[in-house]
């Protein structure tokens, strides 16, 4: 027998205590949509999870309504260390049920139990944990004193990382005094809807979460809800192009996180082994399902032959298959949908003369799969080279000088990340200096940490998530015209329409070396 | 202004080098390598650890742990009695199951080879068949290293006449972390002519670079690259007398290293971490980083050992486990 074909070790279900149909979660507790329901499916499978209801115009209302509810008589007259008291309870309870939500995370989702269980949940408890500590602290969050909270936030999340992106919504609104209504995405419910029952275990007050669950248009109605202060959406660059248009003339607070086609820029002195991992890293960490994935690879022209040659029998070591198995690296492809943008792109790609290579690997006949890919002879004029894939494909480019790198990585109309790989720390300060990207990581790649800021430039989005940034879009200053104060006087929000200051182009992009955890 | 000077013409390194060895060539060589970037290599190595082996993989990983051992004892207490002993484990692992594989070798100093050579009587020899066993001893004046090198050479010489198969040498430390890699280059390639027999047959050369000394994971890449150009068949983590010992990035390193061999030359070097693997579980994650890194078929006691003495109970209890389905205890496998 072969030891690396290792015998199966998958992670149990059992521990799964689902109901097989779920409800809306509107002012503290479960009730049936008014539009006809849908079934979230597991991707590797394509089996039927649980029957999921969906919201219509009036169950919106209902949800900002109840949300309005709370926040008016309740979270709004809480003091800081109140507030900070539940989050600290979400957090100790998500790790209570950790694995819980890790295997619900992969089995709604698609990605291997490994990351849903070392990366997103154990990241969710540290956001929880992270803005619990902020949330009695708010006078040194750098708006100055007794800033105050907006009041209803509405939150759209895509289907990536489904619970790590609701913890990074939820975490900060909350601290801030806000109330929240959050749709998760249509292919991704389940976690979101755990963590409802999670939100009840912790005695939250009613209405100050809300999950309401449904299609596209169930968030086209919550974002243009007249009665919501602040928008905050995670996803497409055009979807979040048609909220910023419908929100233009409206007092509402906006921050977009959107697309993104990462450069990966290895010089000729990079550790080597270590650059290898980290385009592994970059670009098939969650099938490539990542906003600011390294989806695009520039070789220092010298080492593109070496640096492919062993990125190529790196990948013939990854494991694609059944998510739930613990020695899985590469899971299933989230949707049909996605799967058929991605074979799309690629045949592009192999069309416009660009060479493909994927390892040999047996893909499962049923569910959504796609080998990891990479290609070789792209051009920058290629659309592989532009377009975000969203999947397992790299574009590999070379470039000669560091400057010909900067040009080529800020070459594009996303700018969310960057990775730089050299052992020369002058020259890592040097070009991090001149990328035009949110967050620019040295020696390391897809690092996330709850007090780091991430957020993109141009088509990439505005506003910033993490960190004391994080909360800056879910507060006012006091005395500003929105907002109420944080210590109970209520104001109802009015006043002009407010962008956060992240879009502006600052000179420093934080760069985030690797101290930081996962 | 100095003049350099010429290293010994090792095969290896003047093919790969070209041109005249000399102590600045080999440096400029050296000091070309790529770096490590001890996050990543640590993160990886933390990755490979975290590969859950159930099963059919975990018993056939148990088996093969167990033929992967040099079964060790370097006591300054050790006398015939002791080494008999450890033979006796060595070839009969598992006193309530005769289907347990038999260790690699057995490991003592260079005085006790004769009473392992005798006490193993017809099943000595690795290659002379199935269930043969290796007699290993450590030389050079381990495990600092601090004599002269005629000490050195006779100190193996006299090991490989009394019958030992393979030399855990050590490197000379304080000459690599001064920078003088010719001296430790020419140590190396005058070990192994020591290890030459008379019919012309080599012992097997294990290079321990006492990789807790050298300290940096860049010393480790560079010294593994100058004992592999040097002659040695094997590169070996630690003597197992300095902390830390064997670790799994360190490990990990040594296996880049060799797969990078393997890829410029085609030619096969082995690995042995040694000092600190105690239980199965990390002996497991170990053989993970050998396939995953260098490939399964370094998983054979030509290119893969441990260095190891109470690791072999651990598996041991597993593997009796793994049969019986349920745990046993320490009275259950026999101390050496």
């Amino acid at each position: 027998m072969s030891f690396l074909e290792y015998a199966p070790a998958p992670e149990s279900t059992a521990l799964l205590n689902l109901q097989s149909e779920y409800g809306l979660f509107i002012d503290g507790s479960f009730r049936a949509g008014s539009n006809p329901t849908f079934s979230t499916i597991s991707p590797a499978t394509e089996k039927h999870i649980a029957t999921i209801a969906s919201a219509s115009s009036a169950d919106v209302d209902a949800a900002v309504a109840a949300a309005r509810r709370a926040y008016d008589s309740t979270w709004s007259r809480l003091s800081g260390r109140d507030r900070g008291k539940y989050l600290f309870r979400i957090a100790r309870l998500v790790q209570e049920r950790a694995r819980e939500l890790a295997v619900a995370e992969s089995l709604d989702n698609g990605k291997p139990i490994k990351e849903s269980r070392d990366v997103d949940v154990t990241l969710v408890a540290a956001w929880f944990f992270y803005y619990a500590g902020w949330a009695d602290k708010l006078d040194h969050a750098g708006l100055g004193a007794d800033p105050r909270a907006l009041g209803v936030a509405a939150q759209v999340i895509p289907w990536n990382f489904p619970l790590l992106m609701l913890a990074w919504k939820i975490a900060p609104a909350l601290a801030a005094g806000n109330t929240v209504v959050l749709k998760p995405a249509e292919t991704t419910p389940l976690t979101a809807l755990l963590f409802a029952e999670i939100v009840q275990q912790a005695g939250l007050p009613d209405g100050v979460v809300n999950i309401i669950t449904g299609a596209g248009s169930t968030g086209r109605d919550l974002v243009n809800h007249p009665d919501v202060n602040k928008v905050a959406f995670t996803g497409s660059t055009s979807v979040g192009r048609e909220i910023a248009r419908s929100l233009a003339r409206t007092s509402k607070k906006l921050t977009l996180e959107l697309g993104g086609k990462g450069a990966n820029i290895v010089f000729d002195d990079a550790p080597i082994d270590e650059a290898v991992e980290g385009i592994v890293r970059g670009i098939f960490f969650n099938q490539g399902h990542v906003c600011c994935a390294g989806s695009r690879l520039l070789v220092q022209e010298n080492i593109h032959d070496e640096v492919v040659d062993r990125l190529k029998a790196r990948l013939s070591t990854l494991r694609v298959g059944d998510p739930l198995d613990k020695n899985t690296d590469v899971g299933a492809i989230n949707s049909a949908e996605q799967l058929a943008r991605i074979r799309e792109l690629s045949d592009i790609g192999e069309a416009e003369g660009a060479s493909r290579w994927s390892p040999a690997c047996d893909l499962p006949t049923d569910g959504f799969w796609f080998a990891p890919t990479i290609f070789t002879n792209v051009s920058t004029a290629s659309r592989i080279a532009r377009d975000e894939i969203f999947g397992p494909v790299l574009s590999i480019l070379s470039f000669r000088t560091p400057a010909e790198a900067v040009a080529k990585a800020n070459n594009t109309p996303y700018g969310l990340s960057a990775g730089i790989w050299s052992s020369n720390g002058s020259r890592v300060l040097a070009v991090a200096d001149k990328l035009r990207a949110g967050v620019v990581w040295a020696n390391t790649f897809n690092q996330f940490d709850p007090s780091s800021p991430f957020g993109g430039y141009k088509e990439s989005g505005y506003g910033r998530e993490g960190g004391k940034q994080g909360l800056a879009a879910y507060l006012a200053p006091a005395g500003s015209s929105q907002g109420v104060s944080s210590r109970g006087t209520v104001e109802r929000a009015s006043g002009a329409a407010q962008i956060d200051s992240g879009n502006v182009e600052s000179p420093a992009s934080p760069i985030t070396t690797e101290g930081s955890s996962k | 202004m100095t003049i350099d000077r010429l290293v010994s013409p090792a095969s290896r390194a003047t093919e790969v080098l070209g041109g005249e060895l000399t102590e600045s060539s080999l440096k400029r060589y050296l000091n070309g390598i790529s770096g490590v970037d001890a996050v990543g290599l640590e993160a990886r190595a933390a990755d490979l650890g975290s590969r859950s082996i159930k099963t059919t993989s975990k018993a056939w990983a148990l088996d093969r742990i167990i033929s992967l051992i040099d079964l060790t004892t370097l006591e300054g207490a050790d006398t015939p009695g002791k080494v008999r002993s450890l033979v006796a484990k060595g070839l009969n692992p598992d006193a309530a199951d005769p289907t347990s594989p038999r260790v690699a070798a057995i490991c003592v100093y260079g005085d006790m080879v004769p009473a392992a050579v005798e006490a193993l009587g017809a099943s000595h020899g690795l290659d002379k068949g199935p269930g043969g066993i290796n007699v290993a001893a450590v030389a050079t004046a381990f495990p600092s290293g601090r004599a002269s090198l005629a000490v050195k050479l006779a100190d193996t010489a006299d090991a490989v006449a009394a019958g030992a198969d393979e030399i855990d040498m050590v490197i000379d430390r304080g000459a690599f972390l001064s920078g003088r890699y010719g001296q430790v280059f020419d140590e190396i390639v005058a070990v192994k002519e020591a290890c030459r027999r008379p019919d012309g047959s080599f012992a097997h050369l294990k290079v321990i670079l006492e990789t807790g000394e050298l300290n940096t994971y860049d010393n480790v890449r560079r010294a593994s690259w100058l004992s592999i150009l040097a002659g040695g068949d094997f590169i070996k983590t630690s003597t197992g007398k300095v902390a830390p010992a064997a670790t799994l990035p360190v490990t990990l390193l040594m296996l880049e290293v060799v797969r990078d061999w393997h890829r410029l030359t085609g030619e096969k070097i082995g690995v042995k971490p040694a000092g600190g693997i105690r239980t199965s579980k990390d002996a497991i994650k170990y053989l993970v980083a050998v396939a995953e890194t260098a490939g399964e078929e370094w998983l054979q006691p030509h290119l893969f050992r441990f260095g190891a003495s109470s690791l072999l109970n651990d598996v041991l209890l597993q593997r009796q486990k793994l049969a019986s389905g349920h745990y046993s205890g320490a009275d259950y496998v026999t101390i050496d």
